[in-house]
């Protein structure tokens, strides 16, 4: 684990001297959020009608962003065969996809509590229950981020990656998406955390399960 | 002396296509061998594999006493490998790249700050240890890399095409800090193109021909660099 932390520790340096990856992805969610209040126009005085579209909205700005840091996750690697000199380290391949895994996931956070407070200015609301937002928040990121991760690495040395990669990564993270976008949904209404015991379970479950089997599985994403 | 390395019988294919066909060598501990070959003649595949990061068809590849197949993080621990490549990270700095490695094997923090500064000085880069390695000419960049892959004191190093990219001056600095190894009698197998700086660092020569080591001698039973050239080409082009 200590060596997965060294990994991570050592992205978010790099990230943050250049914050190549970090910049694009807030300003896209950003964007994405500007532009689907505006184009909603009047639909924005209707509460009823916000509460079912705003959820589906932060969760398309989060899903989108996270992929353009993802197909850089390990793009990064590849420079000066960096990737090749992590795999000639005494360290299970485990360990290297946790610390990418983690690196992800701050850089996501981050990315997520710059987006939280403009959407809910650009969208009316007053934001209730914000630690139940912030536990579906957590859960829906882990779980994208570890197929996420997963898949960066999957398609790192194609050629077309930045489109491979959501073509496989959108249909696989459906599991996580959808409970996260109701669990939003209802949060954002009721501000109360008992109303979505069930999609935070569901959310659980698919966490540890698209986190093992990436575990598993990551030693021949990324062999020869 | 004992062997460091042994191979036996060690054949890769990849699909059909058959580029090692039944290899054996043994490495001496502190011995330096050089393996020549033209392109595609496996050298990489050879040095791949002995890396631990191709596995073998068929065969079996004794490091320092572990099997490649069966203890890979084992050798991991004992191989220090330099390439082309250079495998550091741009926007990191000197030292926060060889820390990072350390770290990755495993090393307590005071041995790491003493090996950071030991190595970067003997590679010489004492003034430019806080700049970032992106900022680093390529021979710079190649010095940081021999610090890299020593930061652990592997006893066994690879070194494959170490001298791409590199001028005259970069390349002899290389090759001193690499002579600076010899007393702590580590084992270097390098693969080369560049017949005329090699064959003055080696004591041992082999050239490897379409998936086969076709020569294999003593340095000093090999002759002059124009001798060895003529052997290699009347062996690349039968």
């Amino acid at each position: 684990m200590i060596r997965s932390l060294h990994i991570a520790a050592k992205d978010l340096k790099a990230e943050f001297r250049t914050k190549q990856m970090l910049n694009s992805m807030v300003i896209f969610s950003l964007l994405v959020i500007v532009i689907f209040s505006v184009s909603f126009g009047d639909l924005l005085g209707d509460s009823e009608t916000v509460s079912q579209l705003a959820p589906g909205v932060l969760w398309i700005a989060f899903t989108f962003a996270g992929m353009l840091g993802l197909s850089r996750s390990f793009a990064s690697e590849l420079e000066n065969g960096c990737l090749e000199g992590l795999k000639l380290c005494p360290v299970d391949r485990s360990a290297i996809y946790t610390g990418k895994a983690i690196s992800n996931v701050v850089i996501m956070f981050l990315v997520e509590l710059i987006t939280i407070p403009l959407f809910a200015v650009m969208f009316n609301y007053n934001i209730q229950g914000l630690l139940g937002l912030v536990v579906v928040i957590v859960l829906g990121t882990i779980g994208f981020i570890s197929v996420g991760t997963l898949l960066s690495a999957l398609t790192v040395n194609t050629g077309t990656r930045e489109l491979l990669l959501p073509i496989l990564l959108l249909p696989i993270i459906i599991p996580v998406i959808i409970p996260a976008v109701l669990a939003t949904g209802k949060i954002l209404v009721n501000g109360d955390i008992s109303d979505i015991s069930g999609e935070l379970r569901l959310l659980l479950v698919y966490d540890i399960i698209f986190f093992v089997i990436a575990q598993l599985v990551f030693e021949y994403a990324i062999g020869d | 002396m004992e062997n460091i390395v042994s191979i036996k019988g060690l054949s890769k294919a990849f699909g059909s296509h058959r580029v090692l066909k039944n290899i054996d060598l043994d490495v001496k501990k502190g011995e330096f061998i050089t393996i020549f070959g033209p392109n595609g003649a496996g050298k990489t595949t050879l040095m791949r594999i002995m890396s631990t990061l191709v596995e073998p068809s068929a065969g079996s590849i004794s490091i320092d006493g572990f099997n490649v197949k069966d203890d890979p993080v084992e050798i991991r621990k004992r191989i220090g490998s330099i390439s082309h490549e250079t495998y550091l990270y741009s926007e990191l700095t000197a030292e926060e790249n060889l820390r990072f490695f350390g770290r990755m094997y495993g090393m307590d923090k005071n041995h790491l700050d003493d090996r950071v500064d030991e190595l970067i000085e003997q590679v010489g880069l004492e003034y430019r240890s806080n700049d970032r390695v992106g900022t680093f000419s390529r021979g710079m960049k190649q010095r940081l890399s021999i610090a890299r892959a020593l930061i652990h004191q592997p006893p066994i190093l690879f070194l494959d095409e170490p001298y791409t990219g590199l001028d005259q001056h970069a390349a002899s600095t290389f090759e001193s800090v690499l002579r600076g190894l010899d007393a702590q009698n580590t084992t270097k197998i390098m693969i080369s193109h560049n017949i005329d700086r090699s064959l003055k660092m080696c004591d041992r020569v082999l050239i490897l021909n379409n998936g086969k080591i076709v020569f294999d001698k003593l340095r000093h039973d090999v002759g002059s660099i124009d001798d060895f050239k003529a052997t290699y080409e009347s062996f690349v082009h039968e």
